[in-house]
C-alpha cells in the first residue's frame, strides 16, 4: 500500500511539475482585462458555442478549445477562417468577420479557459531582425513540402491544401506555426525556437516582396506555368506569324 | 567553264566560288528546290529556329558554368541563399543569373528556346502524321523524326538537371528511382551513373558532357539528315488542282523560300527575346540547393517529361509485388514500359499502315484528317493518351486552382487512362465521317446561298452554287483506301497473318465514305442545271 501511494506522489510530482514547467514557457503574460474576458465569453457563445460548446469543451461538430491558447483564436478569427463559411475539407480564409477588439476578447476568453500559446511578442514578428537564408534553409526542410519553396501553396489529400503565404501576415504566419491550424503540423518552440520562426518569416518576407529577377512570376508554380505558358502564348504566336508568313496578298 | 575571265569584282567573287566547290552546281540542285507555302508547313521550321537559337545561347553558358559539385558557401548578392552551403554548379548558375552581364537573359533564353523547340517539334509531328506524310517514300524520315523528340526529350533533361538546384535533383531522384526498379541490374547501373550512392559528386559532370557534346552532336547530325531527306524526297503538298503526284508546287529556295525562311529565324529569335525578357522561367535561385531530404510543393519536370512523370503519379502501388524475395517494381519501372510502348507504336505506324492498305506506292500528295478517318482517330487517342497522363503530371495544381480533391483527380486520370483513347477514337472517328459526308453533299448539291426563291405555285426553295472547279477538285479527288480482303500468297495458301490483316483492314475502313465519282457529280449536276435555269427565268422578269 505504501509503494502505491508513494508512486502515486511521485507521478503526480514529476507530472505537476512537468505541466508547470511547459506551461511557463508557452503561457506568456497576459494582459487582457476581466471585461476583455467577459465581452469575449459573449461573443463566444453567440458565435462559436453552437460547434464549439457552451465553454469551449468542444462538441461532436467542433474541437473543444480549453488549452488552444489567444494564438489559435487570433489566426482563426483574424484571418476569417472562423467563424467557419460552410463545411469542407477545410476552413477558407476570408474577409473576417469581427474588429480588431473583438477577436482580441474572443483570444481573451479561450485563452482564460486554459493555458496556451499567447499572442506573439512585436520583436519575434520583426523580419527585418531575422536571417532570410537560415529561414530558407528551415523553410526549405520543413515548410516547402505543401507551401512550395516560395510559399506559393500546393495540394493536399482530399481537397485539403496548403495556402499561399504572400499575403500573409508576419503574426499570423508564427501564429500558425506555433499552433498548427487546419492540417498543418504544430511547430512549438522546441522544435522551431521563436528565433527561428523569426528567421522564416524574414524568408517568407524576402521571397514575396523582392521583386522577381527575371520577369513576370508566372505564379511561381514552376514548370507546368511554364509549359502551359509555352504552349499556350509560345505556340500561338508561332502559328500566327506562320499563318501571316504564308498569306498571300489578295 | 567559261574562256573569258570576269573583270568585275562580283564575277571574280563568283568565279572563285565556282572553281572551288561548283557553287553553280550547288545553285542548281538545291536554290531551284520548291518548297509549297502552307502555315503547317513551318512548323518543323520554328524547331530548326530555336535549335539553333538554344545552341548559340547555350555556347553562352558554358563560358561561365562551372559543371562540379564540390561544396563551398555562397557570397553572391541573392540574400535568401548568402551563407548557405551550395554545389560549385549551383553556385555558377547563380552567378550567370545575378553577376554576368546578361546572363539571365541569356539563360532565360535557352529555357524557353528549349521548351518551344520541342513543342514545335510536337506539332510539327502531329502535322506529319495526321496529313499522312510519313508514307512511302518518307518512312525512314519518320523515324529520324521520332529520334529527334528522344534525343530532344534527352537534351531537356540533361539540361534541366545542371544547375543543381532543388527542382533539378528531385527530378534526378525519380530518374535514380527509375533505372533502380529495373531488375536484377538497376542498383548496379544506378551506382554506375552516379558514381556511387545517389546523389554522389560526379552526376553533375556526367551530364554536362553528354548535354554539350553528345547529345547535341546526335540532334545536329539527326537534324542534317532529316533536311537531306527533305530535299531528296522533295515536298510534300496539300491536294490542289494542280498539284499531283509527279509535281511539286510552291517557291523555289533562291530568292523567296530563302529570303521568308531568313526572315522567319528572326521572328522567332525575336519573340523567344521577348519571351525571355519579360517572363522568368526556372527562378533557380527560389529552389535553392539540391538536398536529398525536401520536395517542394509543385515539384514537375519540363513539360515534355511531365507525361511520364503523369503515369508515375497515376499507377497504383500495388503493382509492385514479390517473388522468391525479390522485389518487381512494376509500380515504377512500367513507366519505362509505357514511354517504350508510345515510341515503339511511332516508329512502326508507317511500316504498319503500308502492311495494312498492301500499299507500296510513293505519296506525294497529303490527305486531308477527315479523309482517312481511322487513321486521324488512332492519331487522336494517342494524342489523348499522352494529355492525359500529361495532365495527371499536374494534378496537385489543377487540383488546388479548381478546388477539387487530388484523390479524386488521381481516379479519375486512371479511368481515362483507359477511357480516354477510346473516346477520343469514337468521336474523331464519327467526326471525320460527318465531315466526309458534308464535303460529298457540298461536293454533289453545291454550296448553300441563303437565298430563297419562292416559285409561282408558293413553293420555297434555296437556291444552291456550284463550286468553282478548284474547290471542287479538293473535295472530290482524294485517294480513299477500301477494305482488301484476305489475298492467298505464292503458294495460294491464305496465312493466318493475312487473315488478321484483312480484318484489321476491315475494322479500318467498312464504314469508309467513298469519294464522290464523275458519274455522281454529272448527275447531279444535270439536276440543277435544269432547275437553276428554270430558276433565272423567273426572276428575270
Amino acid at each position: 500500500m505504501a509503494l502505491v501511494v508513494l508512486l502515486l506522489v511521485g507521478l503526480l510530482l514529476t507530472g505537476g511539475a512537468y505541466a508547470l514547467f511547459t506551461q511557463t514557457s508557452s503561457a506568456k503574460a497576459e494582459t487582457a482585462s476581466s471585461s476583455d474576458i467577459e465581452e469575449g465569453q459573449k461573443l463566444f457563445v453567440a458565435n462559436c458555442a453552437t460547434c464549439h460548446g457552451l465553454s469551449g469543451e468542444g462538441s461532436k461538430a467542433g474541437p473543444g478549445l480549453i488549452g488552444v491558447g489567444a494564438a489559435a483564436v487570433d489566426f482563426q478569427v483574424g484571418t476569417g477562417r472562423m467563424p467557419l463559411q460552410a463545411n469542407g475539407p477545410q476552413a477558407r480564409a476570408k474577409e473576417p468577420q469581427f474588429n480588431d477588439e473583438q477577436t482580441a476578447q474572443l483570444a481573451a476568453y479561450v485563452a482564460s479557459l486554459g493555458p496556451g500559446p499567447a499572442i506573439p511578442e512585436e520583436e519575434n514578428l520583426d523580419g527585418s531582425k531575422g536571417d532570410p537564408a537560415a529561414g530558407g534553409s528551415l523553410f526549405r526542410a520543413n515548410c516547402a513540402m505543401c507551401h512550395n519553396v516560395v510559399g506559393a501553396g500546393g495540394a493536399l489529400t482530399r481537397g485539403k491544401y496548403a495556402p499561399n503565404l504572400e499575403d500573409v501576415s508576419d503574426k499570423h504566419i508564427y501564429e500558425a506555426m506555433q499552433t498548427g491550424p487546419q492540417n498543418m503540423p504544430i511547430f512549438n518552440d522546441a522544435n522551431l525556437t521563436p528565433d527561428d520562426k523569426r528567421d522564416v518569416i524574414a524568408y517568407v518576407n524576402e521571397v514575396t516582396e523582392t521583386p522577381s529577377p527575371g520577369g513576370f512570376k508566372l505564379g511561381s508554380l514552376g514548370p507546368v506555368a511554364e509549359g502551359l505558358f509555352i504552349w499556350f502564348f509560345g505556340l500561338s504566336a508561332v502559328i500566327g506569324l506562320t499563318v501571316w508568313l504564308s498569306s498571300r496578298s489578295k | 567553264m567559261s574562256t573569258t575571265q570576269p573583270t568585275t569584282t562580283v564575277g571574280q567573287a563568283a568565279n572563285f566560288a565556282e572553281t572551288r566547290v561548283g557553287a553553280s552546281v550547288l545553285v542548281r540542285e538545291f536554290g531551284r528546290k520548291i518548297f509549297p507555302s502552307h502555315w503547317s508547313f513551318m512548323l518543323g521550321e520554328v524547331a530548326l529556329y530555336s535549335f539553333i537559337i538554344v545552341i548559340l545561347s547555350g555556347t553562352f553558358l558554358t563560358f561561365f558554368f562551372t559543371p562540379a559539385m564540390g561544396e563551398m558557401h555562397y557570397e553572391g548578392p541573392w540574400a535568401p541563399l548568402r551563407g548557405v552551403e551550395i554545389s560549385e554548379a549551383y553556385n555558377s548558375t547563380l552567378a550567370i543569373s545575378f553577376e554576368i552581364r546578361g546572363g539571365l537573359f541569356i539563360r532565360q533564353m535557352h529555357h524557353w528556346g528549349a521548351l518551344l523547340f520541342v513543342a514545335a517539334l510536337s506539332i510539327h509531328m502531329l502535322r506529319v502524321f495526321f496529313t499522312g506524310a510519313f508514307r512511302r517514300p518518307r518512312e525512314l524520315n519518320w523515324i529520324v523524326g521520332v529520334l529527334l523528340v528522344i534525343m530532344g526529350m534527352a537534351a531537356g533533361f540533361t539540361g534541366y538537371s545542371l544547375p543543381d538546384d532543388l527542382l533539378s535533383g528531385n527530378g534526378l531522384r525519380i530518374i535514380d528511382g527509375i533505372v533502380k526498379s529495373l531488375p536484377l541490374v538497376g542498383t548496379y547501373l544506378s551506382f554506375f551513373i552516379f558514381g556511387g550512392e545517389f546523389p554522389g559528386t560526379d552526376i553533375v559532370a556526367r551530364l554536362y558532357s553528354l548535354h554539350i557534346m553528345i547529345v547535341p552532336a546526335l540532334l545536329i547530325a539527326l537534324i542534317g539528315i532529316h533536311l537531306v531527306f527533305v530535299v531528296v524526297h522533295k515536298h510534300t503538298q496539300y491536294p490542289g488542282s494542280g498539284n499531283t503526284e509527279k509535281n511539286v508546287v510552291g517557291e523555289p529556295v533562291l530568292p523567296t523560300f530563302a529570303a521568308k525562311g531568313g526572315g522567319f529565324f528572326f521572328l522567332i529569335f525575336g519573340l523567344i527575346s521577348l519571351i525571355s525578357a519579360l517572363f522568368t522561367i526556372n527562378p533557380i535561385w527560389n529552389y535553392g540547393p539540391y538536398d536529398p531530404s525536401p520536395v517542394s510543393a509543385g515539384t514537375q519536370p519540363d513539360w515534355y517529361i511531365g507525361w511520364a512523370d503523369g503515369f508515375l503519379r497515376i499507377v497504383p502501388g500495388w503493382l509492385e509485388f514479390y517473388i522468391a524475395g525479390w522485389p518487381i517494381s512494376l509500380n515504377i519501372n512500367s513507366a519505362v514500359i509505357v514511354m517504350g510502348g508510345v515510341f515503339g507504336a511511332m516508329f512502326i505506324y508507317p511500316f504498319f499502315e503500308s502492311w495494312l492498305l498492301k500499299d507500296k506506292r510513293e505519296h506525294h500528295i497529303l490527305d486531308r484528317p477527315r479523309n482517312n478517318p481511322t487513321r486521324t482517330a488512332i492519331g487522336v487517342a494517342g494524342v489523348v493518351f499522352y494529355c492525359n497522363m500529361w495532365a495527371a503530371a499536374s494534378g496537385d495544381i489543377i487540383a488546388v486552382f479548381f478546388q477539387m480533391s487530388l484523390n479524386d483527380m488521381i481516379y479519375i486520370y486512371r479511368i481515362l487512362f483507359f477511357v480516354g483513347p477510346i473516346l477520343g477514337y469514337m468521336i474523331t472517328k464519327r467526326m471525320c465521317i460527318a465531315l466526309q459526308r458534308k464535303d460529298r453533299e457540298i461536293a454533289l448539291h453545291g454550296r448553300e446561298t441563303a437565298n430563297i426563291i419562292r416559285l409561282p405555285h408558293g413553293e420555297f426553295l434555296e437556291r444552291h452554287e456550284a463550286l468553282p472547279p478548284h474547290k471542287l477538285w479538293k473535295l472530290t479527288a482524294f485517294e480513299s483506301p477500301s477494305y482488301t480482303p484476305a489475298e492467298p500468297n505464292a503458294d495460294g495458301k491464305i496465312t493466318g497473318l493475312e487473315k488478321f490483316r484483312a480484318r484489321l483492314s476491315k475494322f479500318f475502313f467498312e464504314d469508309r465514305v467513298a469519294p464522290v465519282t464523275k458519274q455522281e457529280l454529272e448527275a447531279s449536276h444535270h439536276d440543277h442545271d435544269s432547275v437553276e435555269s428554270g430558276d433565272h427565268k423567273e426572276i428575270g422578269h
